[in-house]
């Protein structure tokens, strides 16, 4: 069944694009991320132009992260104070990125820099991903315990100042790096149409301290409320969001979520992150082929607005 | 923007009574310019305002037309049809990717000023048989003779054997916006004729003027034009508006969409 977009100005099969939502909501529920980075290439593959891609995948992922947020917040498994304080940063961020992203649209190197932050991204931390999750099987393998927290490193910026305690996530350290993360976070996600769940887990695994427990409750719901706002932001600046297609996926997105959530909690913790992290590195990869290899058609089109 | 037709009942009367009388005097001048005014085309379109709907998948859109012989004229050859449809005009880029250390650039862009974004040529035969090549380009006859200036140097022109304008056309046929077909236009009798036109899926919104020029033996002796209009209505047009003109209100209303969604498929799936 065809059904025509608005703003994506194309009629699209309804069961396709319900099929990519189950897909990749599957993906993102066994790993407990949003799934944008998978949705906006998949989206843009399928002939949606790389802009209205991106603005209609913040509504998708603002769907699916809510929904898991809601689920870990019964189990009482996310910090709330940590999502407020890198919400802080995360809304700056997000705004700076939906102006950087306008800018670069009017100067015709939207989609470039859309293909090299992919590339870039995708490529390093998968790659991060890949070696982290590969010593960690090694490791256990040869009979060692699994070390999350390395314990007695406390890395510089831990003690600058504005120290907060963040209880439920028992850290207590300064608000700066945490607000700092949020808006890399936020403006990543607003260029690249993506949660940065992927990259928000192992960042306060890491660099914060804060236990799995509470990690993937947190980064869920700083998730919704960044693609809200940024779903919020797009539409008021680049008029992008397509509702029709941001519905058809949600609802196939948060379906599969459920599946995947399922399935996920069947594999061990390390084996998930590798096979996450070959996923990310693939689509990185796929990113850099693009931009590597040399093109079928040299030429391209583009409307200019604001024409008669 | 379009005027609405919000004039009162005798005004309308009087401009109906008016239209009338001009088709008269018309008609009455057709006859006494003789046999000079030779045969003319009438052509009537199957649809004049092509709605788009969410079921849109693209349209076939038909023209019918019937020649009227001239009666004092004696014509041995039959006659020829060319039909152009243009669609509304944009500004477009054509852009060339080149390598720069490594990755693939767009480096050279040429901007063209308002080609048409839709641009179909009917005929019952190949152009170039229909008439001899100075006609064609004189009467702007298929894709290669339609004028696609473009902007050098804040001045505008026409570049021939350009391969940006090479480019824009051969990308515009592979999205089926450009068209030329030598066998669309079907005489069903010497006189009566129809054309297919296809308007693909991703046709743009607008106005689109259509141009009927009738041959016989290489000489164009009769031209009439006509008008469709594609719009996007119902829900299409509302979520349009909604998201041009309200883009904040649109904006929120997405996302709280998007919460709903992700609140009832929290209770829907709740394991516990």
């Amino acid at each position: 069944m065809q059904i025509y977009l608005p703003i994506a100005d194309l009629p699209v099969n309804v069961f396709l694009l319900f099929a990519m939502g189950i897909a990749v909501g599957f993906v993102s529920g066994m790993f407990g991320i949003g799934g944008g980075f998978l949705m906006t290439p998949l989206l843009i593959f399928i002939g949606i132009q790389p802009a209205v891609a991106v603005a209609s995948v913040t509504t998708h992922v603002a769907a699916s992260s809510f929904s898991g947020a809601i689920a870990y917040w019964r189990r009482k498994a996310l910090d709330g104070t940590l999502a407020l304080t890198l919400l802080g940063g995360g809304i700056i961020g997000t705004a700076g990125g939906v102006a950087l992203f306008t800018w670069l649209r009017a100067l015709d190197q939207l989609d470039l820099m859309i293909g090299l932050s992919y590339v870039t991204l995708l490529c390093v931390v998968g790659a991060l991903m890949v070696g982290e999750a590969a010593r960690a099987i090694i490791r256990s393998r040869q009979g060692k315990p699994i070390e999350l927290r390395r314990p007695g490193s406390h890395v510089w910026f831990h003690g600058l100042p504005l120290k907060v305690r963040f209880k439920r996530s028992k850290i207590y350290v300064s608000a700066i790096p945490v607000v700092a993360i949020g808006f890399i976070i936020g403006f990543i996600g607003a260029i690249m149409g993506i949660g940065g769940g992927f990259l928000l887990v192992p960042m306060l695994i890491y660099l914060m301290r804060v236990p799995t427990a509470t990690v993937i409750g947190t980064s869920m719901v700083l998730t919704f409320l960044t693609m809200a706002s940024a779903t919020v932001l797009h539409a008021a600046t680049n008029h992008l969001v397509d509702a029709v297609l941001a519905l058809i996926l949600m609802v196939g997105g948060v379906i599969g979520a459920q599946f995947g959530a399922h399935a996920g909690q069947r594999i061990r913790g390390e084996w998930l992150r590798l096979f996450l992290g070959l996923l990310v590195l693939s689509v990185g990869l796929r990113f850099a082929s693009e931009l590597v290899l040399r093109p079928d058609d040299l030429y391209s089109i583009r409307v200019i607005e604001g024409a008669p | 923007m379009r005027r609405k037709p919000g004039s009162p009942a005798k005004h309308q009367a009087r401009r109906a009574a008016g239209r009338a009388l001009a088709a008269a005097c018309l008609v009455a001048g057709l006859l006494a310019a003789g046999p000079a005014a030779a045969e003319r085309l009438v052509v009537v379109l199957s649809n004049h305002h092509v709605m788009i709907t969410s079921s849109y998948t693209g349209e076939n859109l038909v023209l019918f037309g019937s020649v009227e012989r001239d009666p004092t004229a004696s014509r041995h050859g039959s006659y020829d049809i060319v039909a152009t449809v243009t669609g509304p005009r944009e500004a477009l880029r054509t852009r060339r990717k080149q390598r720069v250390v490594g990755i693939w650039v767009n480096v050279a862009a040429r901007t063209f000023v308002d080609p048409p974004s839709y641009l179909a040529v009917a005929a019952n035969r190949p152009i170039e048989t229909i008439t001899n090549a100075d006609n064609r380009r004189r009467l702007q006859l298929g894709i290669a003779n339609t004028p696609l200036p473009e902007l050098i140097h804040n001045d505008i022109g026409e570049v021939t054997n350009d391969p940006f304008r090479a480019a824009l056309v051969r990308l515009m046929q592979e999205r089926g916006l450009y068209i030329e077909e030598p066998n669309a236009v079907t005489f069903l009798t010497p006189t009566l004729f129809r054309a297919a036109i296809p308007l693909p899926a991703q046709v743009p919104v607008g106005n689109y003027g259509v141009d009927v020029k009738l041959f016989a033996d290489g000489v164009m002796i009769a031209r009439t034009d006509s008008a469709f209009e594609i719009v996007k209505v119902g829900f299409e047009q509302f979520v349009v508006n909604a998201a041009r003109d309200h883009g904040l209100i649109y904006g929120f209303a997405t996302a709280m969409m998007a919460l709903m969604t992700g609140w009832i498929a929290s209770i829907v799936f709740r394991r516990d």
